[in-house]
């Protein structure tokens, strides 16, 4: 039997649900959020976009498969979404104490310790997401018994992107054609897509001016945290690269940039999509995807400019899956092309961008 | 619609056997509806009476034939039906579907089939089409190199990669096989196959891989989904219908999820899938090589569970798809709003565990592999895996109380019994863990993933905890909610804390649940909505868990709600045709204004299809379950007679507690199960009954022999091994028995009764309000008393009862049903000899033949029953079984070819797995109807006579008359072959295998398909006369030759078989009798 202490997680509403702590028995706040996928912890804890988040995993029963070493593969991460967590904690029902799986050299609480991550199980997901699902996403911490009770801390009143893009140009894979890779907090599997694709990526952090990368082939906008009203910098530069004819594709937080250089505007969702199991539909056909997505901030297909038009739709709640122009070369996605974790339906996309180049 | 179409012919999956069984109802059921809700008229062939799809309001034409291409041809040219499913009937349905399709039959009337192209079916199921069609992509399958020479073997073995197994062609039992894991073993073990046989067959050794199942949707867009995956708890090697299978998966990372998700969907494109199928994987535990094991492009028993696991209605959403919709037309039927391309996010654990019945069989081996020998199944459903895994070893009812605090078991040789798996499996866990075996031990010898065993392991340990404990005061809050978090039963608390306290475990528990509730340990109710809460869902299928703090629903406490018991997993004596009864209540109370409630945990079953009701609690019949949802439904009433014995047995605790039972009261129930009440009752009201005492001694035994004579049936109350009753003919058979099965003692008493030879026996099925019958039907074995009434044939209305016997049996069971104050549904069972009647068995609960005698009489009288249960009046219908100018027969389906080395014989003890029901113009029409449903075929050669003793040999002497007549070569044993040549009936005379030298052998002859037909009658069931015919009728069995064991049956049969052909049978829907 393991010696665990209590811990609480405590909501801005008030409410709070008892449990036990796992991984670093310290305190944390953040926005809180539910992910509905049935696995992909080690990638979704290290995803940049869950920047300031509190993870709460919907499927009851975490840390079965342990964690895969820390690796590198051509100078990007080969098992981590990055080089580490982002996530603020982690929430489940259920915590495995002992895991099983040929790839992992530790368990999930050995990995949070080293990060410093707080890790709460026993408590009921389940009636919490529904209470997100009902007021919204909301602002909470973790409090372990005997720790200090931090503040609350809202992560969307802080330029996040600025805090997990890449501080200098690096250059990934080798290959004739290149692309400029906006660094806004990028899952190192949009670089391995690329790569593997025969393509020199050059990752730039998100205020990088690339226009002045002039024999880039094209332009690739990854995903990242927080509010897309934050990032103005990357919308003008890539107002500007929208004079031009190169090639641009985006993700996620790409797409709502992109979004907001082409004129349209950008909203918060009352809770986020974060599952694997998320249907979109391409306009106009009969072509629908299982996408991995991750998002909190939608953009307004109302607001979009005559010669932009909506690329996909979500087939539950009718919300913009991504973009495309009309006449340019020019589109994007709202969900997670790249997987890691999730479906790999709509990985295609990767090879549509680099048949424009 | 996309389809223009407006007829569809569905085929059924006929009667319930091991590896086809109730899922086909569900699936069925489901496409049903989905073709209502197009307004596409439906027409159903499938033979299985009992099911709930052949039940009216499902389909417009019901055609209780058998579903083979002869019948099914004629049905077409009948009904002319514009398209056919086959997927939703199981292999038989395909099989079926694929004759017709390559006879041309489909085609020349124009039927087109809807969903999966027939060719696409081809190509899974021959596998070596099944092999290059996947070679095509470069998908990996499990192949096998034949070579002839240890050269061979080692270059095959090297592109195979080690280890390898190594299998000699042609050697039976497996001689010369083995596994290799270097080139030195493989040129061993290679000289010494091809010893034996000149090829040697050398194919990658899996043994240890993971297995892993997706459930895939494709629709005619090519829009692929992947509903769920399940991962079997038990690795390679054992059949997925044998073994514990968990859904979601839990040791796949997401690339390893994802990466055979995207294999799956890839393969049923190549394919060319429309609707569902599934894809099962061989995955190895070290890497990611994975083979495809098969692909079936049906309805399986595994979409069943899947689409119970997930909520997503798999048939409903294939039927649909192969109209011609889009994913992207439908919605989520959960939800309503959302769209049904998507795959369901699971929030809980579900797991699925095998139910088998191997005690019943002789001869049959414990072992489970690669076939499979379980009759049901159960679903559990839990926030943790422990919980899911404890409700599910407690549902399959086998006297288990979860994990821990079990009964002893005796296991000699722990490491061999843990490498060698049988249906204790689970337990033997238990038992090592209990003796300190480590999980890496354990993992080493069963190859079960590390996994598993850590959350095994975890309920051991809380078990330990527990047992430091000696009172409630003193046990920690929190234990006990981490136990009860871990699925341990009030019952296992009370043992584990305890122990050997001289109050009854059933007080014990009590105190337990008072105890908790005080201290606010309560579990919650939680629904399965596809989506993980993620949005909102106005579900009714809901499970209990003690994993959470609030409820999912808000109960009304209006009191105007019932609930209805199911009858749980399958098994031999209790299947789908509880199933009927417990659907057919919820309509009732559904219809009659009330909200219904069902419980039930069988995934097989259209009871726990949750639009069926308007609450499905997907969990456990035990008594503090059942508490825990009455607790917090306060319904108005609970009904117990629908489920079969399960919820029967439930009726005197829960009368404790207060709960409304409605019908029957409890009291007269316990009247009618305790022998000795129910004995003394009859005695008092002047009914006759067979002798019986229950006695403690041999001595006791001889003296009650003494007076009634031998045969005897002795029923033990505590079991060895082997079947649980036995009829005993002389002293050596009962001190035999005693010795081996049955340890009479104080403790143990065994039941003995006067077995009486020859005699009918007869079924009363009826309905009561307030101690007056409102309905009955009365239905006579074809076979003597003797053969269990679960394998009997049964015919309906009788044709051959003396009126006064029937006028007796009415009297006696008006008496019976004033005595008890019988309101609801009741059997009772009658011996009858001359114009005799004795009273065998009454039960206070609707019968196995409910459905049946419902369908011929179209009266339906689970209907009437609930309606009594209800209160309310209820007219006696104004038809009478004498008006039926048709007549019904209901005939048993056996599974001895899926049960290696069991006696094909019927006895004492039930063996069946399901039945058929068949209607015909007179008894030899619905005889051969239901005969050929059942998979007996006509036999056009020879027939083989081995017929008992000489009463039973002079009975079948006008079958053997009619035979002859109708050109059939005769063969018969010695015996026989005297008695015929006597009667101037000529007949080959054949030797049995005890005279190897003698010529020609039957055995022989039967290999050679010179015989199709055997009659097999043993003169009594003693061992020595078993073991005479044991090998003619298992070669009979195992070569798929038909076999009858009774005279009784063969006589009709035969002659039903050589008065009328089968093109004269006529082809008439139920409605149109």
């Amino acid at each position: 039997m393991h010696e665990v202490k209590n811990a609480s997680l405590i909501l801005e509403d008030g409410t709070v649900f008892k449990g036990k702590s796992f991984g670093y028995p310290g305190s944390t706040a953040g926005e809180v959020v539910f992910n509905t996928a049935m696995t992909g912890y080690p990638e979704s804890l290290t995803d940049p976009s869950y920047e300031g988040q509190i993870l709460i995993t919907t499927y009851p029963i975490l840390g079965n498969y342990g964690v895969p070493p820390r690796r590198q593969q051509d100078d990007v991460s080969e098992y981590y979404e990055s080089d580490h967590i982002h996530a603020r904690a982690i929430v489940a029902q259920d915590y495995s104490w002992n895991h099983s799986h040929w790839q992992a050299d530790r368990s999930l609480a050995d990995w949070l310790n080293e990060e410093k991550i707080p890790g709460i199980y026993g408590i009921d997901t389940r009636a919490l997401t529904k209470l997100l699902r009902e007021k919204g996403s909301m602002l909470g911490k973790i409090v372990v018994e005997g720790e200090e009770e931090p503040d609350f801390y809202d992560p969307n009143k802080e330029n996040l992107v600025a805090k997990v893009s890449c501080k200098e140009v690096e250059v990934h894979g080798k290959g004739e054609k290149k692309v400029v890779l906006v660094d806004c907090g990028v899952k190192h599997n949009i670089i391995r897509c690329l790569t593997r694709r025969g393509l020199t990526v050059v990752r730039v952090p998100w205020d990088y001016d690339f226009n002045t990368i002039t024999d880039a082939d094209g332009i690739f906008i990854s995903n990242g945290p927080g509010n897309p009203d934050m990032v103005d910098v990357t919308v003008d530069n890539l107002r500007k690269a929208m004079q031009g004819d190169k090639p641009i594709c985006g993700i996620c937080m790409g797409n709502q940039l992109l979004s907001r250089a082409a004129g349209a505007s950008v909203y918060k969702l009352k809770y986020g999509h974060r599952s694997h199991n998320q249907p979109v539909r391409q306009a106009g056909t009969d072509r629908c995807y299982v996408t991995s997505q991750n998002h909190g901030f939608a953009v307004d297909d109302k607001t979009l400019p005559m010669e932009w038009e909506p690329l996909f739709i979500n087939m539950n709640d009718g919300t913009n899956e991504g973009i495309r122009h009309k006449t340019k070369p020019f589109f994007s996605a709202q969900f997670h092309p790249e997987a890691s974790s999730g479906p790999k339906d709509t990985e295609f996309l990767f090879d549509e961008f680099v048949k424009l180049l | 619609m996309k389809e223009n179409i407006k007829k569809v012919l569905l085929l059924g999956s006929g009667a319930l056997k091991i590896g086809e069984a109730g899922e086909f109802d569900y699936s069925g059921s489901q496409a049903l509806k989905a073709m209502k809700e197009e307004g596409i008229e439906t027409v159903l062939i499938n033979p299985n009476i009992a099911t709930v799809q052949t039940s009216e309001g499902f389909a417009d034409k019901i055609y209780f034939l058998p579903v083979t291409p002869e019948f099914v041809e004629r049905v077409i040219e009948k009904e002319r039906p514009d398209g056919i499913l086959l997927a939703f009937g199981g292999q038989t349905a395909l099989n079926c579907g694929v004759k017709l399709y390559e006879s041309g039959v489909l085609e020349k009337y124009g039927v087109r089939v809807l969903g999966t192209p027939v060719q696409a079916i081809i190509d899974t199921e021959d596998r070596e089409l099944f092999v290059k069609k996947l070679d095509e992509i470069e998908v990996k399958t499990i192949k096998s190199e034949a070579v002839e020479s240890v050269a061979g073997a080692i270059k095959a073995a090297s592109r195979l990669g080690y280890p390898v197994i190594v299998r000699a062609a042609y050697a039976l039992g497996g001689l010369g096989s083995g596994f290799c894991d270097n080139e030195e073993e493989l040129v061993a073990l290679t000289e010494k196959a091809l010893s034996f046989s000149p090829q040697v067959l050398v194919e990658k050794s899996l043994k240890g891989w993971k297995e892993v199942e997706y459930e895939v949707v494709r629709d005619r867009f090519d829009n692929c989904i992947t509903v769920c995956n399940m991962e079997n708890f038990d690795p390679l090697g054992i059949h997925t219908g044998e073994s514990i299978v968990v859904a979601p998966s839990q040791t796949l990372s997401n690339e390893d999820y994802h990466y055979l998700r995207k294999l799956a969907i890839r393969i049923i494109r190549h394919i060319g899938i429309v609707g569902e199928c599934n894809v099962q994987y061989a995955f190895d535990p070290e890497s990611m090589d994975y083979r495809v094991i098969e692909v079936n492009a049906r309805l399986s028993r595994s979409s069943a569970l899947a689409s119970k696991a997930t909520g997503y209605p798999l048939a409903f959403v294939a039927a649909k798809l192969g109209l011609g919709y889009g994913l992207f037309d439908l919605k989520n039927s959960v939800t309503k709003e959302t769209s049904a391309f998507f795959e369901p996010a699971l929030d809980y654990c579900v797991v699925k565990l095998p139910r088998w019945d191997l005690g019943k069989f002789h001869g049959v081996r414990r072992e489970i592999g690669s076939s499979m020998k379980s009759v049901g199944e159960v679903m559990a459903i839990g926030r943790t895996f422990e919980e899911a895994m404890q409700k599910g070893l407690r549902m399959i009812g086998r006297g288990m109380h979860g994990f821990v605090e079990n009964k002893e078991m005796k296991i000699e040789d722990i490491d061999s019994a843990l490498s060698t798996p049988t249906d204790n499996r689970v337990f033997v866990i238990a038992e090592a863990m209990k003796r300190g075996y480590s999980v890496d031990r354990i993992h080493e010898l069963t190859k079960i993933d590390r996994w598993f065993l850590y959350k095994l392991d975890n309920i051991m340990q809380t078990g330990r905890e527990l047992e430091k404990h000696d009172s409630l005061e003193a046990l920690p809050d929190e234990l006990l909610r981490q136990a009860k978090q871990q699925g341990f039963s009030d019952f296992q608390v009370a043992r584990s804390i305890f122990r050997d306290s001289a109050e009854s475990p059933e007080e014990l528990s009590l105190r337990v649940r008072r105890h908790r509730k005080e201290r606010g340990i309560v579990p919650v109710v939680k629904q399965i909505d596809t989506l993980a809460a993620e949005y909102p869902a106005q579900t009714n299928y809901l499970y209990i868990t003690y994993n959470g703090s609030t409820n999912d629903v808000n109960f009304l406490h209006d009191h105007r709600s019932i609930v209805v018991l199911g009858s749980g997993a399958y098994r031999i004596g209790s299947s789908v045709e509880f199933d009927w009864c417990s659907v057919n209540a919820l309509m009732t109370v559904k219809k009659e204004g009330w909200r219904s409630v069902m419980i039930n945990y069988n995934p097989e079953t259209v009871s726990t299809d949750y639009d069926m009701c308007d609450r499905l609690y997907f969990d456990e019949l035990t008594f503090e379950r059942v508490m825990d949802i009455l607790d917090l439904e306060q319904p108005h009433g609970t009904i117990l007679s629908v489920g079969g014995q399960i919820p029967n047995n439930l009726a005197m605790r829960l009368d404790a507690e207060g709960v409304n039972i409605l019908g029957t009261s409890a009291k007269s129930i316990d009247n009618a199960e305790d022998r000795h009440k129910f004995s003394s009752m009859l005695d008092n009201l002047g009914i006759d009954q067979p002798r019986w005492r229950e006695l403690t001694s041999k001595s006791d035994i001889d003296a009650f022999i003494e007076e009634v004579g031998f045969p005897v049936l002795v029923r033990p109350s505590y079991v060895l091994s082997g079947a649980a009753m036995n009829v005993c003919s002389n002293d050596e058979e009962l001190d035999r028995f005693l010795r081996l099965a049955a340890n009479v003692s104080k403790q143990h008493p065994v039941v003995v009764s006067e077995f009486i030879q020859n005699a009918k026996e007869i079924e009363m099925d009826a309905v009561a309000q307030n101690g007056e019958i409102k309905a009955y039907a009365i239905s006579e074995h074809i076979e003597f008393a003797g053969v269990h009434s679960g394998d009997a044939t049964i015919q309906f209305p009788p044709q051959k009862l003396y009126v006064e016997t029937m006028r007796r049996i009415k009297k006696v069971s008006g008496q019976i049903a004033k005595a008890l104050d019988i309101s609801g549904p009741f059997n009772i069972q009658f011996l009858a000899k001359n114009n005799d009647i004795k009273v065998i068995e009454c039960n206070l609960r609707a019968s196995r033949s409910f459905p049946f005698v419902s369908k011929v009489l179209k009266i339906n009288f689970i209907d009437l029953a609930t309606k009594v249960m209800l209160g309310l009046p209820v007219e006696k219908p104004n038809k009478s079984a004498f008006d039926l100018d048709y007549v019904g027969i209901k005939a048993s389906q056996f599974s001895f070819s899926r049960l290696q080395g069991s006696d094909p014989v019927l006895g004492v003890d039930m063996s069946s797995t399901g039945e058929v029901g068949c209607l015909g113009t007179d008894t030899g029409e619905a005889v051969l109807k239901a005969m050929l449903a059942v998979g007996h075929r006509i036999p056009k050669k020879g027939v083989l006579m081995s017929t008992g003793s000489a009463r039973q040999k002079a009975a079948m002497l006008a079958s053997a008359q009619l035979l002859h007549k109708h050109g059939y070569t005769i063969y018969a044993t010695r015996g026989t072959h005297a008695f015929l040549g006597e009667n101037g009936i000529p007949a080959v005379r054949v030797y049995m295998p005890s005279q190897p030298d003698e010529h020609p052998q039957a055995l022989e002859l039967l290999h050679r398909k010179e015989i199709d037909l055997v009659v097999n009658v043993p003169k009594n069931l003693t061992p020595t006369e078993l073991s005479n015919g044991y090998i003619i009728r298992r070669a009979a069995i195992d070569l798929n030759i038909p076999l009858l064991t009774n005279t009784r049956l063969a006589e009709a049969f035969i002659k039903a078989f050589t008065s009328l052909r089968t093109d004269e049978i006529e082809i008439k829907s139920w409605d149109e009798y």
